[in-house]
């Protein structure tokens, strides 16, 4: 028997030992106990954080239950977003068909709730009996005035990553439905934070400093109107490139707005992600500003992160993450703490990610695809990592095997982007590196 | 500064579930197969079904739960999930070398009609020379019936009828503790070894969801009840379940046949004769003391000394705090089983328990409520089919002292500033919901001081002065 499924060797590669190309974007293998969820997940986790919307979950209970508040993304006003609602379908509604239950659940939730705009998501059931969501959404924006948008997010119809896409195709159809904004000047959209722990509001200061608004962010702290507009930017700045991509695509064919890929982790990809926004508006003033921004910045957290770096010198971290394009700001700001990558993997990473991690890591750094507990845990085993970081499922692995645990996914308390983000996480995986804790544990 | 959650002013019923106070059926059924030995739950649906589930109980029970998925795809939901239920089951072994795999349906499965019996009979054929190959057992769980309590004990009884067989008379007794910490089951398998009982416990997860650290991944955690033990239960002396609800109640829309047994306990009665006992969950002292005398009628051992002065002593400080918590309006919402059991000891410590909420929707709280709480039973507003934003509006007029719950009523609490006990499942927003005790003296005991403390602790924060004695 082989350790592992030998359906999933192909998206495993060891650097240095293996030849093969990193397998990636495919369908998770049955029985594998991939960490990834479905279609409706990609789907609910991009849109959740739209405020002043209101979220319904067609099908039965569970797929609203485990959904409910799931991420700390932060709204500076309306909190409606932070409600489940769920038309709980029962035995009867799956025999004779949910529509009318929708319907009139809906229309109820309107005229209650007072929304902005409803997201309605398709779950597994409601594609297999065939409730056609779009023309009960289609009837309720004609009846009450309210846009009522559908998102096809059946689950067994693809991975995550294509709920992402069912995601970006119900907000592109919210885009540019106001077209009597005059932006401003410089003015951009930030597309892919979710504003996890405020962090949205500390890219933003950033961006106000040097000069630049910040039209929409999707999602994060996200308005309907702003969507409506945001097809008025000049630029779309994407992070988190996996779910957002879509709608930069689609809104530089159909708005011709440029994009420009960026991440917000990590000294290095922060700076950068300041100049890139200043280099487009070619404004030599943008760029004094952010190259003053940055060198304020820098000169106040190189020395505070040089206690943590004292501490974490050599010691070594396992990243699992949800998109790849992540996990290499991560590689990049844990070496900036003296620290060495020695696994990094993502659910939902592309080829071009996977690349170039595989530039950027050592010899003997396990990269892998779509991964489970079982590969996760000998992968930190073997290559005897001090820090793990990843998610709520990743958590337990790290702590019963006696390592440091980081979050950085949707239930982060800290905020970890920006140059300050930089000192938390510092101080995060210092607090859980260094802990004296980890003495009582015997590791073989 | 950010906006409050928005609650309505309006009092009205929704056709829309406003934040669920359930969650769905497979995720009780993975939890049932938890507690048997070396078993591993396979979800047969989508990915996320697995997932989201993992992901909720792993932020309860602070460990690694590992349940598997057959994944279904566009195609599989067309022509069938049984290739898919088959590869999994495969790679399932392959990695985990499982003694038992047990699987859930999901409501994907279930509507598209996939036999399982079928498909698992059809895997043991093809497989017929591969030692490797476990035991199989199987439950319908589709998320549109019930809640996670009915695919919980739905599952249980699945677990019962497949591996119980007519065995010749054994000395042993039936445990089905119902959906309680793993704390509570590890209190109650010392009282049952107490009074020499040898117990058959089904399910017993107190070892699988709640490990030491460990040096290796495991990958399947030790503990659970085993196959061997579960092939008794036909022969066992008795029964004990606790709970009056269980899977019993009319489970919304569904046809059941209402000929065939409902839980394990009454199929082991039916099938083998076995004596049933059906209790409440045995929170505080009344519903304690009949566990406990029904354990020494049925051992014929005495009460150990040990648990007298256990009882002893919670009397003793019942008397020391009685006043800190008497005539306190309390609300309590979760599982019907769990908030029979709570009010039943809420009434006995003289507090007013005014709402009594749940998910579930068995149409038998009201009945039980009444039975179990002789003081207040009959002025309770008991309702089923409950969501946490209907509980919420209902507080806002009925103006509890304290909430007693899961985790997730923790924002009703926090708007009425209010204090929340945290009981039952799920805790995801504070350490130890697996270390939590509710039953026997033990668990009152620690219910008891927490309410009074919490009582103490409000009043103390709201004093002018503050002091330092009470």
């Amino acid at each position: 028997m082989s350790k592992y499924i030998k359906d999933r060797t192909s998206q495993i590669v060891t650097i240095g030992e293996d030849q093969h190309d990193l397998a990636c974007e495919k369908k998770s293998v049955a029985g594998s106990v991939s960490q990834r969820a479905c279609v409706f997940c990609g789907s609910r986790v991009v849109l959740y954080p739209i405020a002043d919307a209101l979220h319904l979950v067609h099908g039965p209970i569970g797929c609203a239950a485990y959904t409910w508040d799931i991420r700390g993304a932060m709204s500076s006003g309306p909190q409606l977003h932070r409600l489940s609602f769920s038309t709980d379908l029962h035995e009867k509604d799956v025999v004779f068909g949910g529509e009318k239950k929708l319907y009139s659940a809906l229309t109820e939730l309107i005229e209650s709730y007072k929304p902005e705009a409803v997201f309605i998501y398709s779950t597994c059931i409601v594609g297999v009996i065939g409730d056609d969501v779009e023309a009960v959404a289609r009837q309720l924006t004609k009846e009450t005035g309210v846009e009522v948008l559908p998102v096809m997010s059946e689950g067994f119809k693809g991975t995550k990553k294509d709920g992402y896409k069912a995601a970006c195709d119900a907000l592109m159809n919210l885009v540019g439905t106001n077209d009597d904004y005059v932006p401003p000047k410089y003015s951009i959209n930030i597309l892919g934070d979710f504003n996890l722990a405020g962090e949205l509001w500390i890219l933003a200061e950033y961006y106000k400093k040097i000069g630049v608004e910040i039209i929409a962010c999707l999602t994060g702290d996200g308005r309907v109107e702003q969507v409506r507009r945001c097809h008025k930017a000049s630029l779309n700045v994407v992070q988190c490139s996996g779910s957002m991509m879509h709608v930069a695509k689609e809104m530089k064919d159909k708005y011709d707005i440029p994009f420009k890929k960026v991440s917000y982790f990590g000294i290095e990809d922060m700076s950068d992600a300041l100049y890139e926004v200043a280099t487009h508006f070619n404004d030599p003033e943008l760029m004094a500003k952010a190259r003053a921004l940055v060198s304020e910045e820098i000169a106040e957290l190189i020395p505070a992160l040089q206690p943590y770096r004292e501490k974490l010198e050599g010691k070594k971290a396992a990243i699992y993450v949800g998109g790849a394009f992540k996990a290499i700001s991560l590689v990049k700001a844990l070496r900036l703490l003296g620290m060495q990558t020695v696994v990094v993997g993502s659910q939902t990473g592309n080829k071009d990610d996977y690349k170039l991690l595989q530039k950027i890591c050592d010899k003997g750094t396990v990269i892998v695809d779509d991964s489970n507990p079982n590969e996760l845990s000998d992968f930190v085993k073997q290559t005897g990592a001090d820090l793990f970081i990843g998610g709520v499922k990743e958590r337990p692995i790290a702590y019963k095997l006696g390592l440091g645990f980081c979050d950085h996914n949707h239930e982060r308390k800290e905020a970890l982007a920006g140059f300050v983000g930089m000192l938390n996480f510092a101080k995060e995986v210092y607090a859980s590196v260094c802990s004296p804790v980890w003495k009582f544990i015997d590791k073989k | 500064m950010a906006d409050k959650i928005p609650v309505l002013k309006e009092r009205k019923n929704f056709v829309a579930t406003r934040n669920a106070c359930k969650v769905c059926s497979p995720l009780g059924g993975s939890i049932a197969y938890k507690g048997v030995r070396g078993c591993v739950p396979v979800i047969h649906g989508g990915q996320g079904c697995a997932t989201y589930i993992r992901r909720y109980l792993i932020s309860h029970y602070k460990e690694p739960v590992d349940i598997a998925s057959s994944n279904f795809s566009e195609e599989s939901t067309i022509f069938g999930g049984e290739a898919n239920l088959s590869a999994a089951i495969h790679n399932v072994i392959a990695q985990y070398k499982p003694e038992v795999v047990g699987v859930c349906t999901t409501c994907l499965s279930e509507t598209i009609g996939d036999d399982i019996g079928q498909a698992l009979r059809n895997y043991k054929a093809a497989n017929a020379d591969d030692p490797s190959v476990p035991e199989f057992v199987y439950s319908s769980t589709p998320s549109y019936q019930g809640s996670h309590m009915d695919g919980f004990h739905e599952t249980v009884a699945a677990i019962t009828k497949t591996f119980a067989t007519k065995v010749e008379m054994n000395e042993k007794v039936n445990i089905f503790p119902g959906f309680i910490s793993t704390e509570d089951l590890r209190m109650l398998k010392d009282i049952l070894e107490d009074f020499g009982i040898d117990y058959i416990m089904v399910p017993d997860y107190s070892e699988t969801l709640d490990n030491p650290v460990w040096d290796t991944y495991h990958r399947i955690p030790d503990g659970g009840t085993p196959v061997e033990e579960l092939k008794m239960m036909g022969g066992a002396k008795a029964s004990i379940e606790f709970g009056p609800i269980l899977n019993k109640g009319n489970l919304v829309g569904r046809i059941k046949n209402k000929n065939l047994a409902h839980t394990g306990a009454e199929y082991l009665e039916k099938e083998f004769g076995v004596k049933k006992f059906t209790m409440n969950v045995p929170v505080g002292i009344t519903q304690s003391d009949e566990l406990f005398q029904l354990l020494s009628d049925i051992s014929g051992n005495e009460i150990p000394k040990k648990y007298s002065m256990e009882r002893g002593r919670l009397i003793d400080a019942y008397a020391d705090g009685h006043k800190y918590v008497f005539g306190k309006k309390a609300v309590v919402y979760g599982e019907e089983d769990l908030v029979i059991a709570m009010t039943g000891f809420l009434d006995e410590i003289g507090v007013e328990v005014i709402l009594a909420a749940s998910g579930g929707n068995s149409g038998k709280l009201k009945e039980e409520i009444e039975r179990c709480a002789p003081t207040h039973g009959k002025s309770i507003e008991v309702m089923g089919d409950l969501d946490y934003e209907k509980i919420n509006e209902l507080c806002i007029d009925m103006k509890p002292d304290l909430l007693v719950g899961n985790s997730k009523g923790y924002y009703i609490a926090r708007e009425l500033n209010i204090p929340i006990i945290r009981v039952g499942f799920p805790i995801h927003d504070r350490m130890g919901g697996s270390r939590l005790k509710h039953v026997a003296y033990k668990g009152a005991q620690e219910l008891f001081d927490k309410i009074g403390n919490a009582m103490m602790e409000y009043k103390q924060e709201h004093s002018e002065v503050g002091y330092k004695y009470i």
